[in-house]
């Protein structure tokens, strides 16, 4: 295509491309007046304050330690269940898309099952099997394996246990759809070259599963992010994420500004975790669209 | 919320409409939902209606405060009487939210103590927050003092205060031996400092009144500060657990009035309506928390057992400290609220 101006094929995908937009004009008017324009106001609430510019709310996080160890404690517990669900989500997913379809079908069953149930329930759920007289407690004392309860709810570690089992599906999917589009020519291809199966797995299947577990690492971390109702109930008053802190300066101190400049901070903390997996991976490849 | 409020207020509307303006006095009126407003619909509101011959049309917030600060920047606020905490009426007295009260118009509550009055409010109804204990684990040697709460060595298990500091610091400064009398205004450094003794072996820091009832319910806790009404709730489930009034700490709700209500003159008339004595008494038949007004207590309504179970019987008052929630709305206080968040981290 050497003209490309007056090309008519160009000049035929230009209007057409044209008609795309007017196709996509709804959902665009949907998306600015229920996304863009409420999240520009509240950007506007914390630096618009009694009637003029401040800096006030974003001042806090530098002086004020218990917005960057809310902070800190968030991102510690995002990457400790992002570590966990990987490693609990690969070998199910391996193994869904392994078997034969109706199996397999089965398996992702049982790992969706847990969606039905609403997070409330399950927080409670995770409290009943996990208090000091609970299930798990008064199986390991009548065992003998422990003279006095464990500590295992009311703390991070029941926060982050909760948070996995919630979050593992979201894992596991991205992980399937993955896997299921590896061809199996390649690994056999790997196998009959002489690599053993430890080997064809770590240089052929897993590099290619690669995309899918890096989607899935990227919606657990950014959806532990914003957990709120697990870590409240769960935490013992003592675990606070960010979405708590928004809660707190709306409910207890009446600050609209800091709770909506807090809420900016994570917006943007969320918008470079996804900068900075796709300078690791293009992003078309983790949606898979390439 | 605000859709079924302008429904109930446009079907109220209409039905004043079509029965002519004869009895259009209204109000609405607010509370905190669930059963509590349950019970004071029985207890107080059905018979103030009856009593004024007017309408008390209901809405109910568990958090007014935000509530009252939109309503009334706009300069037409939709409510106008609010059963709220009283910190509520006096910061948004101050703030010029809350419209001053006129006592002259509200003779039933000449005889309340005057601690139970502001300029801009008057006691409602009375709760406490007490040291509750599992019966099973301490027997007949219960902890009865917030000494004992923080005496880890006499009294051994696991405890649970809330995750707020209103009550727990007065808490903390009684168990370093403040005298009751003397805790306001309250020394707060002195008050962490006391915490800090006592964090490691807090299990849990409760948020809601319903999971402090759990904790106790399912022995997470042998000990903790809970409110009285979910302490009896869990008891009357024949759990073992109990409580002491002894160092409770007495805080009510107030009745406040939005600055510019739409129907200020009702509004009154309904306040003092609330608070007359025989209405007042009708509260501990249907929940368990005091009336406000003292007077009450006299009219021989109210059984001496049941008496005895309330918060603000005179015999139940003496044993504890009444919150100041003046001091609690003044800077320090929401000082100390600030402060509570860096506590609770690290």
């Amino acid at each position: 295509m050497t003209i490309s101006t007056a090309s008519p094929s160009d000049r035929h995908e230009r209007s057409e491309q044209r008609l795309m937009l007017l196709l996509l004009a709804p959902a665009l008017l949907v998306v600015s007046a229920l996304l863009i324009v409420p999240l520009g106001w509240l950007a506007w609430q914390s630096i618009w304050q009694d009637g003029g510019f401040t800096i006030v709310n974003y001042q806090r996080f530098l002086t004020d330690s218990v917005y960057w160890m809310t902070f800190l404690q968030t991102f510690r517990i995002a990457f400790v269940v992002t570590l966990a669900t990987v490693l609990l989500g690969y070998p199910v997913a391996y193994m869904a898309a392994g078997l034969p379809q109706r199996w397999s079908m089965i398996v992702l069953a049982l790992v969706l099952l847990p969606f039905w149930t609403s997070v409330l329930v399950r927080a409670y759920a995770w409290l009943i099997l996990l208090q000091r007289t609970g299930i798990v407690n008064s199986a390991l004392k009548s065992a003998g394996l422990i003279d006095s309860p464990l500590l295992l709810v009311n703390n991070e570690f029941g926060t982050v246990l909760a948070t996995i089992h919630i979050l593992l599906p979201f894992m596991v999917l991205p992980l399937y759809a993955t896997m299921k589009k590896i061809p199996q020519e390649l690994t056999m291809a790997g196998a009959s070259l002489g690599g053993s199966p430890m080997h064809v797995f770590l240089r052929v299947f897993l590099p290619l599963s690669l995309p899918g577990m890096i989607a899935g690492m990227v919606l657990v971390f950014v959806l532990t992010l914003g957990f709120y109702i697990t870590p409240e109930l769960l935490g013992g008053g003592r675990t606070y994420m960010v979405s708590m802190l928004v809660s707190r300066n709306i409910q207890v101190y009446n600050e609209w500004g800091a709770a909506s400049s807090i809420s900016v901070v994570l917006m943007i903390c969320v918008f470079l975790v996804f900068k900075l997996t796709s300078l690791l991976i293009p992003f078309e490849r983790i949606i898979g669209t390439r | 919320m605000i859709l079924k409020l302008s429904t109930l207020v446009l079907s109220a509307s209409a039905i004043a409409l079509s029965a002519g303006f004869a009895s259009a006095e209204q109000i609405t009126f607010v509370s905190q939902g669930g059963a509590y407003q349950e019970a004071q619909t029985k207890a107080i509101l059905d018979p103030v209606a009856e009593l004024l011959g007017i309408t008390i049309n209901q809405d109910s917030s568990p958090d007014a405060w935000p509530v009252i600060k939109t309503q009334t920047a706009t300069g037409k606020p939709v409510w106008d009487v609010i059963d709220t905490p009283t910190q509520d009426c006096i910061r948004g007295g101050q703030q010029g939210m809350i419209e001053t009260l006129d006592f002259s118009k509200i003779p039933n509550a000449e005889k309340m103590p005057a601690e139970y009055k502001s300029p801009y409010s008057v006691a409602y109804e009375f709760y406490s927050s007490v040291l509750a204990y599992n019966k099973d684990k301490f027997g007949d040697k219960p902890p009865t003092s917030w000494a004992d709460f923080w005496d880890v060595k006499t009294f051994p298990g696991t405890r649970a205060l809330r995750n707020h500091p209103l009550a727990t610091l007065e808490a903390a400064l009684l168990a370093d031996g403040v005298p009751a009398d003397k805790l306001y205004p309250l020394d707060v450094d002195r008050a962490f400092k006391k915490l800090d003794e006592i964090k490691p072996y807090v299990t849990v820091w409760w948020t809601s009144g319903a999971q402090s009832a759990q904790l106790l319910a399912d022995g997470e806790v042998d000990m903790e500060m809970a409110w009285n009404g979910r302490v009896t709730a869990v008891a009357k489930e024949g759990i073992p657990v109990s409580y002491t009034f002894n160092q409770g700490f007495l805080q009510y709700t107030s009745l406040c009035i939005l600055k510019g209500a739409p129907n200020l003159d009702t509004a009154v008339k309904f306040v003092n309506a609330a608070m007359t004595p025989d209405i007042q008494a009708n509260f501990p038949a249907y929940i368990d928390y005091g009336p406000g007004n003292p007077e009450a207590y006299k009219t021989g309504k109210i059984s001496p057992e049941r008496a005895a179970e309330m918060p603000s019987s005179p015999e139940n008052a003496a044993k504890q400290v009444l919150v100041s929630d003046e001091w609690w709305s003044s800077k320090a206080g929401e000082d100390a609220q600030k402060r509570w968040a860096s506590f609770i981290q690290q």
